[in-house]
C-alpha cells in the first residue's frame, strides 16, 4: 500500500453559525488521483482551501507528508493550487506567470528559463512565452494555470473546479490530459468538482462530501456499485431509490416492506424491522408482464426518453413515484400504458442503511384506478 | 428628399455640429497663444500690432510670476504623492476589511468633492487659523491634499472593483510572502487605477483658484498670480507662460498617447 501524503484528522469548519466541514477524517495516498466531490456548499473548496493553507481549520489537523501544517502560511506548505478562476496574474507574460513560482524561490535565471520551457513543452504551449493572459483562450489559459502550480514539482497539486468555465468538449479533452499528466509526473491530485462525470472518469478515489460531511471514499466502481449512503447513490449516476423496512431475514435474503409493496434484496448487517432504502440503478431493473415470486410491485409505462444510445421507460408506481427502466436502444421494452411488474435480481442491487430514519407508512393491497 | 439626399444632410448637420463644438473649445486657447505674440503694448492687450517674442523674453525677468510658477509645481507634486498614498490605502483597505461605520466613512468621502469649493476654503481657512498654523506652502499643501483624497479613492476603487483577489492567493501559494504579493502583483495590477488618481490629483491641485485664495497667506501660486493680473487686462506675459504650459502638456500628452498605441499594437 502507497504512503499516506495528506492526513486529515477530525477537521471542522465553522463560519459564525455555519458549521461547512463536520468532523471530516481523510487520508490521500502518496501518487493517486483523489476528487473531492458534491454539490455546490457542501464543504469541498473549503477543505480544499484548508490544505492549501487559505482557511485554518476551527479543530482537528492537516498533516502533509507528516508534518502538521495547519499553523504554516501557504507560502511555506508544499503544496500548489489550480484556481478555479485560473488567476494568472493580468500584468506578466506567460513566461513570467509560469517562472513565478521559481523566481520566489531564488531559482537562478538559466535554470528558471529551462524548466518554464519544459513544463510549457509539457502543456503543449509552446511560443506563448510573450504573451499576455488576456490573449488566450479558456483551454489555454487554464494549462498556463496548470503549468504555473507544477513547476515547483509539489509533492501535493490541489485543484479546485479547474475545468468549470471550459465548454463540453474542450473539458472531456483536458479530463484526459489533466489525468495523462498526473501520472507522467506522478503528483498526487486533490480535485474538486460537482460533476459526477468527471470524477467518475478521473479519479482513483471520489470522497463524497454531502452538507460538510464525508459520506463515502472509494473507487468509481465501488461508489457506483456499493454507494454507502442514499445520498452517493443519488448522486452518482442515476438510480430508482425506495424508502422501506426489512420484513423478515434469510441468511443473506432480505424481504423488504416498500410503500407500494414488497421486494427482495440481499445484504448483510441488517436486522429485522430496520429502516433501509433499496437502490436500484435503472440498468438493473427489469420487468414481467406476470407477477414475480418475492415482488409484489405493480406499474403503469406512462413515457419514454430516447437519450441516443439508450432508451430509458418511466413506469409510475401507485403512489405517484417514478421508475426508470434503461435498455440498449433496440432492446425491448414495454408498451405504453401497459400494466408491468417491476422486479430485479437480488444481487443487482444496494441495500443502505437509512441514516434519516424518515419512513412512509406501507400501504398494502393496493388497488390501481 | 432621396434617401441619399436625407444621409448628406445628416452628415452635413454633423460636421457643422463638431466644427462648433470644437472652435468653442479651442478658440480661446488659440486667442491666449495668438495674444502672447502680439506686439501691442497698451491695456488692455488686445489689439494686434505686429509679431514679437518680446513677451517671452519680458517673461523670464518676471521673478514673481516664474516663482508662482514654481511654486504650483512644488505643491502639485507633494501634494498629489500625499494624496495618492494616503487614498490608495484609504482605497484599498475599505476593499479588503469589513469593520462597523464603514459606510458613514464610504458616504462622508462624497462630502469635499460635493460641497462648494468656497465652503471648502472657508472651512480650511477657519480651522488653520483656530490650530494657528501659519498660511503659506504647508497649508496649502495640506489643503490641496484635503480635496485631492476622494478622487485618488475613487479611483483606485474602480480599479478594486474588477479585482480578482485569488491572485493574491495564487502568489502566496507559489511562494511569495505577503510584503512581496503586494509589490510583486497587486501594486502593479492597481497601477492604472492609482496612476489615474494621481494625475487627477495633479491636475485639480494645479489649477486650484478657490481653495488656494484662502489659505495662501503670502505665497502666491500661479492660478492666483493670473487672478491678480487680470485686474488690468490680462497680461501678455501671462499669456506667454500660458502657451508655454500648454505646448508641455501637449508634448506630454503625444508621447503618452504614443506609448499607449505602441502597447496596444504588441
Amino acid at each position: 500500500m502507497a504512503r499516506p501524503i495528506v492526513e486529515i484528522n477530525g477537521v471542522n469548519k465553522i463560519y459564525g453559525s455555519n458549521h461547512v466541514v463536520k468532523d471530516l477524517n481523510l487520508v490521500v495516498e502518496e501518487g493517486e488521483f483523489l476528487t473531492l466531490l458534491g454539490s455546490s456548499g457542501c464543504g469541498k473548496t473549503t477543505t480544499l482551501r484548508m490544505i492549501a493553507g487559505f482557511e485554518e481549520p476551527t479543530s482537528g489537523s492537516i498533516k502533509v507528508e507528516g508534518e502538521a501544517i495547519e499553523e504554516k502560511e501557504p507560502f511555506e506548505r508544499n503544496v500548489n493550487t489550480v484556481f478555479q478562476s485560473y488567476a494568472l496574474f493580468p500584468h506578466k507574460t506567460i513566461y513570467d506567470n509560469i517562472a513565478y513560482g521559481l523566481k520566489m524561490k531564488k531559482v537562478p535565471k538559466d535554470e528558471i528559463k529551462k524548466r518554464v520551457h519544459e513544463m510549457m513543452e509539457l502543456v503543449q504551449l509552446e511560443g506563448f512565452e510573450k504573451r499576455y493572459p488576456s490573449q488566450l483562450s479558456g483551454g489555454q489559459k487554464q494549462r498556463v494555470a496548470i503549468a504555473r502550480a507544477l513547476i515547483n514539482r509539489p509533492r501535493v497539486l490541489l485543484l479546485d473546479e479547474p475545468l468549470g468555465a471550459l465548454d463540453l468538449k474542450l473539458r472531456k479533452q483536458m479530463q484526459l490530459e489533466l489525468k495523462r499528466l498526473q501520472k507522467k509526473l506522478n503528483i498526487t491530485f486533490i480535485y474538486v468538482t460537482h460533476d459526477q462525470e468527471e470524477a467518475l472518469t478521473m479519479s482513483d478515489r471520489i470522497a463524497i462530501m454531502n452538507a460538510g460531511v464525508l459520506d463515502q471514499v472509494a473507487a468509481p466502481t465501488e461508489i457506483y456499485e456499493h454507494p454507502a449512503t442514499k445520498f452517493v447513490a443519488t448522486f452518482i449516476g442515476e438510480t430508482n431509490i425506495f424508502d422501506g423496512s426489512i420484513r423478515s431475514i434469510n441468511g443473506e435474503s432480505l424481504s423488504i416492506q416498500i410503500e407500494n409493496g414488497d421486494v427482495k434484496a440481499t445484504g448483510s448487517e441488517f436486522a429485522a424491522g430496520e429502516f433501509i432504502n433499496v437502490s436500484v440503478r435503472p440498468e438493473k431493473m427489469k420487468y414481467a408482464l406476470d407477477p414475480v415470486e418475492g415482488f409484489t410491485l405493480i406499474a403503469t409505462v406512462k413515457d419514454y426518453v430516447y437519450v441516443g444510445s439508450v432508451v430509458k421507460c418511466i413506469a409510475v408506481l401507485p403512489n405517484g413515484n417514478e421508475l426508470k427502466i434503461e435498455r440498449l436502444a433496440g432492446q425491448p421494452l414495454p408498451q405504453l400504458g401497459e400494466q408491468i411488474f417491476p422486479y430485479w435480481n437480488e444481487k443487482d442491487v444496494v441495500v443502505i442503511h437509512n441514516r434519516d430514519q424518515i419512513f412512509y407508512q406501507a400501504v398494502d393491497n393496493v388497488v390501481l384506478g | 428628399m432621396s434617401r441619399q439626399g436625407k444621409r448628406k444632410t445628416k452628415k452635413g448637420i454633423g460636421i457643422a455640429f463638431c466644427t462648433c463644438v470644437y472652435l468653442f473649445l479651442f478658440l480661446p486657447i488659440l486667442v491666449i497663444v495668438v495674444n502672447s505674440f502680439n506686439a501691442t503694448t497698451s491695456k488692455p492687450y488686445l489689439t494686434w500690432k505686429g509679431f514679437t517674442f518680446d513677451w517671452y523674453v519680458r517673461l523670464f525677468d518676471n521673478g514673481a510670476l516664474l516663482s508662482s510658477f514654481g511654486n504650483t509645481i512644488i505643491i502639485a507634486v507633494v501634494s498629489t504623492l500625499l494624496a495618492t498614498m494616503i487614498g490608495t490605502l484609504g482605497a484599498f483597505g475599505m476593499y479588503k476589511y469589513k469593520f462597523k461605520g464603514k459606510g458613514v466613512i464610504d458616504g462622508l468621502l462624497y462630502i469635499p468633492v460635493v460641497i462648494p469649493e468656497i465652503v471648502l476654503g472657508i472651512s480650511l481657512l477657519s480651522l488653520f487659523t483656530n490650530v494657528n498654523i501659519p498660511r503659506g506652502m504647508l497649508t496649502l499643501i495640506l489643503a490641496h491634499v484635503t480635496f485631492s483624497v476622494p478622487f485618488v479613492i475613487f479611483n483606485v476603487r474602480a480599479r478594486l472593483s474588477g479585482y480578482d483577489n485569488s491572485i493574491e492567493e495564487a502568489s502566496m501559494d507559489l511562494g511569495a510572502n505577503r510584503v512581496i504579493t503586494f509589490f510583486e502583483i497587486t501594486l502593479p495590477v492597481l497601477a492604472p487605477g492609482i496612476a489615474g488618481g494621481a494625475l487627477l490629483a495633479f491636475t485639480l491641485s494645479i489649477d486650484d483658484v478657490i481653495i488656494s485664495y484662502f489659505v495662501n497667506g503670502q505665497t502666491k501660486t500661479y492660478p492666483l498670480k493670473v487672478m491678480e493680473s487680470i485686474k488690468s487686462g490680462v497680461a501678455p506675459d501671462v499669456n506667454a507662460l500660458s502657451t508655454l504650459i500648454l505646448l508641455g502638456t501637449i508634448v506630454l500628452v503625444v508621447l503618452t498617447q504614443s506609448d499607449f498605441l505602441k502597447k496596444k499594437k504588441a
